[in-house]
């Protein structure tokens, strides 16, 4: 079959990094759930993954450090009927991006979040990212990090999202069917990448992943439990649970905006502020 | 009779001393008169002295009056703080119970209005904060009018907030209107002559304005994070977006802020955001990134006194060099700033219209005087202009964005959902497609290209406004806000015999060296006067035409110039 995202950019990243990974997962769940390529919008952060927008033939946005999801947000308000994904980092979403993340997730808008999860700032050479382990040496953290670790699964549920999975870019089908189900789920999806890189983390390796990730398979009336969900969503160590962690049911961000309810803003007429009711205050 | 006189409230926060003025000036905008108000106060919510006042003339009047004539005092600091600055016979208005009469205090003689604000409230059963409604009672009968217009403001206002509430309000307002009439029916001191505005118009602050010259200007999105003294924007579009089919949202923070309004853009929408000097400090990076993505995006920028945190409810013209340089890279923008209400809502207009046109960052530069201060605009200008498609299509396959074959640098652009349009909005260098790309002469293709655009929006500029003759004996120089003073001032130095004129500019940034010399060359004496303590625009006029201004006047003490200051700095008698 042939690859209809594909551009003339060959990937820069390095050979083995785990966005190749995620690159062919989000490739083919979006093959599998036929949206029209100009329907689907994917926001970039600035990190290694953000490379991919360069490999992406649809509406991208590579915007600035930190700042995919407010973008992100912007284009689904203006038009819902998009499809709209963010591709972030660890660093990118939960270090500089830390506080939109938390606003997005409480808002709930139909936007999937992708975040690259691979412990280390990799575009500036390896330093330490927020989800670095306590006592990894990093070229920021020489006698190892000391402050404790994010996961992002859970700080997902914490906030409000409502749908949050995590996956690992090693298996590739099962992470395309998570990113599937985070695009079909109609709020703020959150799939947790783990991801090595190859390059400057020699722990976390690919091995290092499979010894340790443990498929989970909640029944669907038990994925809104939020006490067994953040259990799962913080376990990460000797065992890490992977597949759909929490989903619930709420009304999007765009559901309580009135003026979509005719459709997207770039759809409907000007109205004239000479014949509405906005004037009548300053008579 | 009198033609002018500025009326004036004073009380603590809490004690609805600006609602009082609002419903002032538009009864006595629906007279006919000119109105102007401009309120004065801490940044506190309860407590603390607030102050508004609201200039009545039966003439053109541009700016407020120092001089007051009707004093309302809810409370004894209102006298201590504005004793001095009573015209000759002022009306001061005070309950007995708050303060004790001492003519001494006064540094000329004054005509004490006592009324018991505080007794006749309680035998209507109304609240203490409701003294404000009594005073405005009052003033119709101080001012020799009747209740009846008063009587449909105070029904507009309430509606909405039950029958029962109108009627009290009336009421009370009617309760101070004869008290005044029944003890003080000899006073006549302020007697007002008729209106002389037939058309109708709107009252509002410069904040409203631009919200309303944004609605008009096609808006959809606006994402603004509160921070005074931008904060009247927001209900407006909060309250109406149903009706209005859009979308206000409120950010996490500013740098959210912008990015979801150039998100919005980039989705077709047009957007905006507004702030003050420190939202905007936080919101810069993004203003660079609309640069390099070639983004329309309209930013409302509030001034007050920085830095930092500053003063927050007061007032300063120190943001205009931050924004002309605001944004790291280089990238063509636009810098409008008006100088009144009705200059506010059409540059903001224009501003949605200049920023799809050449897809650049549009700043309108306001400030806390205008943004707070209320005035009017006919009714008849305040109307949506016809927006056109939102885009031009292209059926030049395959699709460039940033495509290089056009005359000003402005290529044409597509929107999500649109077939076989599809690119990168890239904050990176890139290619005509967005493709990132560091080689060398593409970037500076691209840099040019984006440049290019500059010189586009250079053929469109206009001409700064001057208002006044040929041959005045002092020329000022200067740019928004500080319009009315120096209108009011020119009005007042010509009863003396000098003449004077104003280059404004409301246009500021791109600034074209050939119009403004033009406009300025051979004065007698040219005065750059500026609210703030470096002269931001005589820098610029400067760099751009090569002017330096020798004479420049700053103000910087959060308090905006007056025309009583402006006026006797040029006799030299201050």
């Amino acid at each position: 079959m042939e690859d209809q995202f594909l551009t003339a950019t060959k990937p820069t990243w390095c050979p083995g990094c785990g966005n190749f990974g995620n690159w062919m997962a989000l490739k083919s769940a979006l093959t599998r759930l036929k949206i029209p390529r100009e329907n689907i919008v994917i926001v970039y952060g600035v990190g290694c993954h953000g490379n991919m927008r360069d490999f992406m033939n649809v509406y991208g946005v590579e915007g600035l450090h930190g700042r995919a999801l407010p973008v992100a947000q912007g284009i689904k308000l203006a038009n819902p009927n998009l499809t709209v994904i963010a591709v972030t980092g660890d660093g990118d979403c939960l270090g500089e991006g830390g506080n939109h993340f938390i606003h997005a997730a409480k808002r709930n808008p139909d936007i999937t979040v992708l975040v690259h999860n691979n412990e280390v700032y990799g575009l500036t050479t390896g330093q330490a990212s927020p989800t670095a382990q306590i006592g990894m040496v990093t070229k920021s953290t020489p006698t190892g990090v000391v402050d404790p670790p994010f996961t992002p699964s859970s700080l997902g549920i914490f906030t409000g999202a409502t749908f949050v999975s995590r996956g690992f870019s090693g298996d590739i089908p099962y992470l395309s069917e998570l990113i599937e189900k985070a695009i079909l789920h109609k709020g703020f999806s959150v799939v947790d990448m783990l991801q090595p890189c190859v390059t400057f983390d020699k722990i976390h390796t690919y091995q290092w992943y499979r010894e340790r990730v443990q498929k989970v398979n909640i029944s669907e009336e038990k994925l809104d439990d939020r006490q067994q969900s953040i259990e799962l969503a913080s376990t990460f160590g000797e065992k890490i649970p992977i597949g759909v962690l929490y989903k619930r049911e709420s009304p999007t961000s765009e559901d309580r905006e009135f003026s979509l309810k005719n459709g997207a803003l770039t759809a409907t007429p000007v109205v004239d502020i000479a014949t509405s009711t906005v004037l009548t205050q300053f008579q | 009779m009198t033609n002018d006189i500025t009326w004036a409230i004073g009380g603590e926060a809490g004690f609805g001393i600006m609602a009082s003025g609002t419903i002032l000036a538009k009864t006595c905008s629906r007279s006919g008169y000119s109105v102007i108000a401009s309120n004065e106060y801490p940044s506190l919510i309860r407590g603390g002295h607030n102050f508004v006042s609201v200039r009545i003339a039966s003439t053109v009047v541009y700016a407020p009056c120092q001089t007051i004539h009707i004093l309302i005092a809810l409370n004894k600091e209102t006298i201590d703080v504005h004793k001095n600055n009573l015209s000759s016979n002022a009306y001061v208005v005070f309950d007995e119970k708050d303060y004790t009469w001492d003519a001494k205090e006064f540094s000329s003689p004054v005509t004490p209005i006592p009324i018991p604000f505080s007794k006749l409230i309680a035998d209507l059963k109304g609240s203490e904060l409701m003294r404000n409604t009594i005073a405005i009672g009052a003033t119709m009968a101080l001012l020799g009018k009747d209740m009846n217009v008063l009587t449909t403001v105070i029904k507009d206002q309430f509606q909405g907030k039950g029958e029962s509430v109108i009627e009290e309000n009336i009421n009370i307002a009617s309760s101070g209107y004869k008290y005044v009439k029944e003890h003080y029916k000899e006073k006549t001191e302020f007697t007002l002559e008729e209106g002389h505005i037939k058309e109708p118009q709107l009252v509002m602050n410069a904040s409203e304005a631009v919200a309303l010259g944004a609605l008009a200007g096609g808006m959809k999105f606006a994402a603004i994070y509160p921070m005074t003294p931008i904060n009247a924007l927001i209900p407006l579009f909060a309250d109406h977006a149903g009706e209005l089919g859009i979308v206000y949202k409120q950010p996490e923070d500013e740098i959210a802020g912008i990015n979801m309004a150039i998100g919005a853009s980039l989705g077709g929408a047009r957007s905006m955001v507004a702030t003050s000097g420190g939202g905007f400090a936080l919101m810069v990076e993004a203003v660079s990134m609309a640069g390099i993505m070639e983004v329309p995006v309209v930013i409302d920028l509030g001034m007050r006194p920085g830095p930092a945190t500053g003063m927050p409810t007061w007032t300063e013209q120190g943001e205009l060099q931050m924004v002309l340089r605001a944004g790291h890279g280089e990238f063509p923008r636009i810098i409008l700033s008006p100088g009144d209400v009705s200059e506010s809502f059409d540059l903001a207009k224009s501003a949605f219209s200049l920023a799809e046109q050449f897809q650049i960052p549009v700043f309108v530069l306001t400030d806390k005087y205008i943004n707070e201060t209320l005035w009017q605009i006919p009714k008849e200008m305040v109307k949506t202009a016809p927006v056109g498609a939102v885009l031009p299509t292209t059926d030049t396959l395959p699709f460039k964005r940033y495509a290089f074959n056009t005359d000003n640098g402005v290529s044409v652009r597509s929107v999500p959902g649109e077939k076989d349009h599809e690119y990168i909005a890239n904050s990176y260098e890139h290619d005509e497609h967005g493709f990132t790309t560091e080689e060398a002469s593409m970037r500076k293709a691209m840099v040019d290209k984006r440049m290019k655009k500059m010189e586009a929006i250079k053929n469109i500029v206009p001409a700064p406004h001057v208002y006044g003759e040929e041959g005045a004996d002092v020329t000022f120089v200067a740019f928004g806000s500080l319009k009315g003073v120096l209108l009011d001032a020119i009005d007042v130095l010509k009863k003396d015999g000098i003449q004077a004129k104003l280059i404004h500019f409301s246009f500021v940034f791109p600034m074209i060296e050939d119009t403004v010399k033009k406009c300025i060359g051979t004065e007698k004496r040219l005065i750059c006067v500026e609210q703030n303590a470096s002269g931001q625009l005589a820098s610029l006029i400067r760099e751009e035409t090569g002017i330096a201004i020798k004479e420049q006047w700053h103000k910087y003490d959060g308090r905006q110039w007056t025309t009583e200051e402006i006026v006797s700095k040029v006799k030299g008698t201050e």
